[in-house]
């Protein structure tokens, strides 16, 4: 397989959000606006990326039956890192993802692509593998978070931390309020998916 | 390379090794953020101060932590007292919701700002501009020991932002808590 095909496969064949439905936790908590959703993407490809790598590098090395420990020490030592070194030189950011940073050592898609992925393939492969479901589930969280954020408010990609005042597309006042509930991003979330499936994924 | 076999002693030294590597990792990344994040923390406090207060001409004289909240007593370059800034906290609709907020020697709101939440994105996190000067819920100037200081729902002289009553009755609460925790039959703080 080609590097190419790999990555496109984690952005369609595989989507994570879409088609394996891993990672549902970080899918709806973070997606109340098409902003958190881009940089909880980003965060989770950053960690994906590099927990791919390295766990492929690794591979031969662990044992399988401490595999799983392993897997989850690297991939939380990451997690830590990223946490610091938000904090440290991205405080918006930081600000609005604080509180589901620490939660991507638990997302599954990591420690599944690592099983599924990192476990069998050169490092190099690897590391295209991580990239393209990131990029698969930035792309699927901006998505929900931008058709949540349209419905609920009116406004999409506005964040004040970043001073971006947004595309106004209707009147603020006729928001429906449940999408950007919780409610509302499992609808969204369930109408997304039928549509990929129709429109994406061609049997 | 051949894959090492799970014999006791392999998986013991690669358990090992590979904690103490992600262990050593940490701590290195640790020591080189430290200073930036307190930086940043400092600075974000300092900023705030200002914020609430009304003023960039002041410093904290001084610090005091009671309980849940932290009460930075504030005075101008010369020393002469101007009030208390205060962060508190409340139990907001998503979350925690924790504010800076300012007062002069009498009680009076100078300012205040969010400290952080997890508020509703266009309806409770608009907490941040509704209650400021000259907007709908403008507390600036207003005194949560002589006014009623709740929503006008509950009877009270503020306005709460539009179907967002929980975060504006946490915000107000969590206010209203520090005022009387500083000047409710309390000794001020803030007198010698």
């Amino acid at each position: 397989m080609s590097k190419f095909k790999i990555i496109l496969n984690g952005i369609v064949k595989e989507n994570p959000t879409f088609v394996l439905l891993l990672g549902m936790c970080p899918t709806l908590g973070t997606t109340s606006s098409a902003i958190n959703g881009l940089a909880m993407g980003l965060a989770t490809m950053f960690v994906l990326m590099l927990s791919n790598l390295i766990i492929s590098c690794l591979k031969n090395l662990i044992p399988d039956m401490v595999r799983i420990p392993s897997y989850i020490i690297i991939i939380a030592s990451l997690v830590t890192m990223l946490q610091m070194l938000m904090q440290a030189y991205l405080p918006g950011i930081y600000t609005t993802l604080g509180l589901f940073i620490p939660l991507i050592v638990v997302n599954c898609i990591i420690l599944g692509r690592a099983e599924a992925f990192a476990a069998k393939n050169s490092p190099l492969d690897s590391l295209c593998d991580g990239m393209g479901i990131g990029i698969g589930f930035s792309l699927a969280l901006t998505l929900l978070g931008a058709v949540r954020e349209i419905l609920g408010t009116g406004v999409v990609f506005r964040s004040e931390d970043f001073g971006m005042s947004g595309i106004t597309l209707q009147g603020e006042n006729y928001g429906m309020l449940m999408f950007v509930l919780a409610p509302g991003a499992f609808l969204a979330l369930g109408y997304l998916i039928a549509l990929f499936n129709k429109f994406v994924i061609k049997k | 390379m051949k894959k090492l076999q799970s014999s006791f002693t392999n998986m013991v030294i690669v358990m090992t090794v590979v904690a103490v590597v992600a262990g050593g990792v940490l701590a290195w990344v640790n020591k080189v953020t430290a200073p930036q994040i307190e930086k940043i923390n400092a600075e974000n406090l300092s900023k705030g101060i200002f914020a609430v207060m009304g003023s960039d001409n002041v410093q904290v004289s001084e610090a005091k932590e009671v309980g849940d909240y932290v009460f930075y007593l504030v005075a101008d370059k010369t020393g002469k007292p101007v009030g208390t800034a205060v962060t508190t906290q409340a139990q907001g609709f998503g979350g925690t919701l924790e504010i800076l907020v300012g007062f002069d020697l009498e009680g009076t709101i100078l300012g205040y700002t969010i400290l952080s939440s997890a508020e509703t994105p266009g309806l409770g996190a608009k907490a941040n501009t509704w209650f400021q000067k000259g907007q709908k819920g403008d507390i600036v100037g207003k005194n949560p020991g002589t006014c009623n200081f709740t929503v006008s729902k509950d009877g009270g002289e503020i306005d709460a932002i539009t179907a967002s009553t929980i975060t504006s009755r946490a915000f107000l609460g969590a206010i209203k808590k520090a005022y009387d925790e500083l000047y409710g039959d309390k000794k001020p703080l803030s007198e010698p």
